[in-house]
C-alpha cells in the first residue's frame, strides 16, 4: 500500500519536473498569459461590466492560462510518449497504468495554480486589484478546478494526433478559442458573429465561470448551466480518448 | 514447478487484423538461466513474439506463460525487466531520477547506485537524459530494464544504431547479468551479438522457428562454421518449403 503511495508520489514529482524542465512548456503556459495579461489588463484604465479591466481581464486570462496549461500539458506529452514507444515500455513495466494519467492530471493542475497565483500577484500588485478574501477564493478555485476539462481534452488530443506536429495543432486550437471565447478581449467588445460562436467552445463557459465569481458574466445563463456543460465536453473527450485508447491497444492486443 | 520456467509459448500464433499471419504454430520454453538470441529476418515475427511475452499483444491461439502465468499479471510483471525497440525515455529527467522513478514500480529494487554502476553509468547520474551520447542512452534503457531486479530480461534489439564500442560495453553488462543467474531473451540482427551472448539460439523466419539449439548446433546442422552462413541456409531453406 505505502509502495504505491510512492508510485503516484514519485510519478506525480518527476511528471512536474519533466515539464518544467521543459522551456516550450513552461515559457508557453506561464509566460505567455502573463505578459498578455501585462500588456492587456494592466495598460488601461478601463471599465467593463462594471468592474476595473484589470479585474475583469484576470479572471479571462486566468482561463487562457489553466486551459493552455491543461491542453499542452496532456497533449502535448501524451503524443510525444505515446510515439517515443515510452508509453510503451511503460505499460510492460509493473507500473499501475493509472498513475501515469493520475500523475499528469495533478502535474498540469499545478501548473494551473501556479499560473493563475502569479497572475493574481500581478494584478494585485500593478493591477490595483482588490477583491474579498471569499472572492479570491473562488475565483481561484474556479479556475483551477477548470483544468480539469481541459486534461481530458488534451488526453483525448494526446491519442489522436502525431507527436511531430502536436505543438503546432493545440496552438491552431487554443489560440482562435481563447480569443473566440472572450479571454483575450472582452466578449462584449467582440463581433456579433464570433459571439454567437462562443457558447459553442469549453474555453468560453469556464471564462464566463471565472467571470461569475466576480459578477461580471456576461451570459445570461446561471453558473450551473457552464458546470454541465463542461462536464460534457469532458465526458465527450473522455469517450474519444477511451476509443483512440482502445484502438491504441488493438494494435497491439488485438 | 511451472512457476519456474521464466518463459513458456505453447503453438502460439499472432494474425493481425486483416489476415495477416505474423507468428504461426510458435512454440518455445526459455530455461531458469539461460540466455537466448532470436534472429531472423525483418518481419519474420521476432517483435510480435517479444511483445506476446511481455503481455502487450495478446495471441490469437496458443498459450503464453510468464513464470506460470499471464504475462500481463503484475505477479509476472514484477519478474520481468525490458529494453523495447526505439523507446526513448523523456529527456528531461536525470538518470538517476529515471531509475528512481522505475524502480518504484518493483516490490524488492536493487539500489540505485547499485543500478547505475551495473548499467556503467557511473559520473552520469546526474545528467538529464537528453544529454546522453546514443550509448549511454541504451545503458540507462538497459538500466530501467534491471533496477527492479527481474528474473526475466527481455532486451529487444538493445545494440541497434549502436557503435561497436557501445555495443560490446552492453554486451559485457548483459554477461554480467547473465552470470547472476538471469534468464535473457534478445532478440538482434547481430549474429556476432548472438554468438558472443548466447547459450541457445533460435531462428525464425516467417513467423515459425526454424532452427533451435547452440551456436554450435546451429552451425553443425547448416554444415558450416559461421552462424552467418547457418542463417543464410536456414533462414532460405525455410522460404523454399513455404512456398512448396
Amino acid at each position: 500500500m505505502t509502495n504505491t503511495v510512492r508510485v503516484y508520489a514519485l510519478e506525480t514529482k518527476f511528471e512536474f519536473l519533466k515539464q518544467f524542465r521543459r522551456p516550450a512548456y513552461a515559457i508557453a503556459t506561464l509566460g505567455i498569459p502573463l505578459m498578455f495579461y501585462a500588456f492587456f489588463g494592466l495598460m488601461s484604465g478601463l471599465h467593463n461590466n462594471g468592474i476595473s479591466l484589470a479585474t475583469y481581464l484576470l479572471a479571462t486570462y486566468g482561463t487562457f492560462g489553466v486551459v493552455g496549461a491543461a491542453l499542452f500539458g496532456f497533449g502535448v506529452s501524451v503524443s510525444m510518449e505515446r510515439g517515443a514507444r515510452w508509453l510503451l515500455l511503460k505499460r510492460a513495466s509493473p507500473m499501475p497504468p493509472l498513475a501515469y494519467f493520475i500523475a499528469k492530471i495533478i502535474a498540469a493542475t499545478t501548473f494551473s495554480a501556479l499560473v493563475v497565483g502569479l497572475l493574481f500577484a500581478m494584478g494585485v500588485l500593478f493591477g490595483g486589484v482588490h477583491l474579498a478574501t471569499l472572492t479570491w477564493l473562488e475565483l481561484g478555485s474556479a479556475l483551477v478546478l477548470g483544468a480539469l476539462p481541459f486534461c481530458a481534452i488534451g488526453l483525448a488530443l494526446g491519442y489522436l494526433i502525431s507527436p511531430n506536429s502536436a505543438v503546432a495543432i493545440i496552438n491552431l486550437i487554443n489560440l482562435p478559442m481563447s480569443f473566440m471565447s472572450g479571454l483575450w478581449l472582452p466578449i462584449n467588445e467582440l463581433p456579433p458573429a464570433v459571439q454567437h460562436i462562443a457558447p459553442f467552445l469549453p474555453a468560453y463557459h469556464l471564462g464566463q465561470l471565472a467571470l461569475g465569481t466576480l459578477g461580471a458574466a456576461t451570459s445570461p445563463q446561471p453558473w450551473y448551466d457552464h458546470v454541465l456543460i463542461l462536464l460534457a465536453f469532458t465526458s465527450a473527450a473522455l469517450t474519444v480518448a477511451a476509443i483512440a485508447y482502445r484502438r491504441d491497444e488493438g494494435e497491439t492486443y488485438g | 514447478m511451472l512457476d519456474l520456467v521464466p518463459v513458456r509459448l505453447a503453438g502460439v500464433g499472432k494474425v493481425y487484423p486483416g489476415g495477416i499471419a505474423a507468428v504461426r504454430d510458435l512454440s518455445l520454453t526459455v530455461a531458469p538461466g539461460q540466455t537466448l538470441a532470436l534472429l531472423g529476418p525483418n518481419g519474420a515475427g521476432k517483435t510480435t513474439t517479444i511483445r506476446m511475452m511481455l503481455g502487450l499483444a495478446a495471441p490469437s491461439t496458443g498459450v503464453v506463460r510468464v513464470f506460470g502465468r499471464d504475462p500481463r499479471d503484475s505477479a509476472a510483471r514484477v519478474r520481468i525487466g525490458t529494453m523495447l525497440q526505439s523507446a526513448e525515455m523523456p529527456g528531461t529527467l536525470t538518470v538517476r531520477e529515471h531509475i528512481t522513478l522505475f524502480s518504484s514500480y518493483y516490490p524488492a529494487p536493487l539500489a540505485v547506485d547499485d543500478v547505475i554502476q551495473l548499467a556503467a553509468l557511473e559520473g552520469l547520474a546526474n545528467r538529464l537524459a537528453q544529454r546522453l551520447s546514443g550509448g549511454q542512452r541504451q545503458r540507462l534503457a538497459f538500466a530501467l530494464a534491471i533496477c527492479g531486479d527481474p528474473d526475466l530480461l527481455v532486451l529487444d534489439e538493445p545494440t541497434s544504431g549502436l557503435d561497436i564500442e557501445s555495443r560490446v560495453m552492453l554486451w559485457e553488462r548483459v554477461r554480467v547479468l547473465a552470470a547472476r543467474g538471469k534468464s535473457i531473451v534478445i532478440t538482434t540482427h547481430y549474429l556476432a551479438e548472438a554468438d558472443a551472448l548466447a547459450d541457445r539460439i533460435a531462428f525464425i523466419a516467417r513467423g515459425s522457428i526454424v532452427a533451435d539449439g547452440t551456436p554450435a548446433e546451429i552451425k553443425a546442422r547448416a554444415g558450416t562454421r559461421e552462424l552467418e552462413a547457418a542463417y543464410l541456409a536456414l533462414t532460405k531453406t525455410s522460404a523454399l518449403e513455404a512456398v512448396s
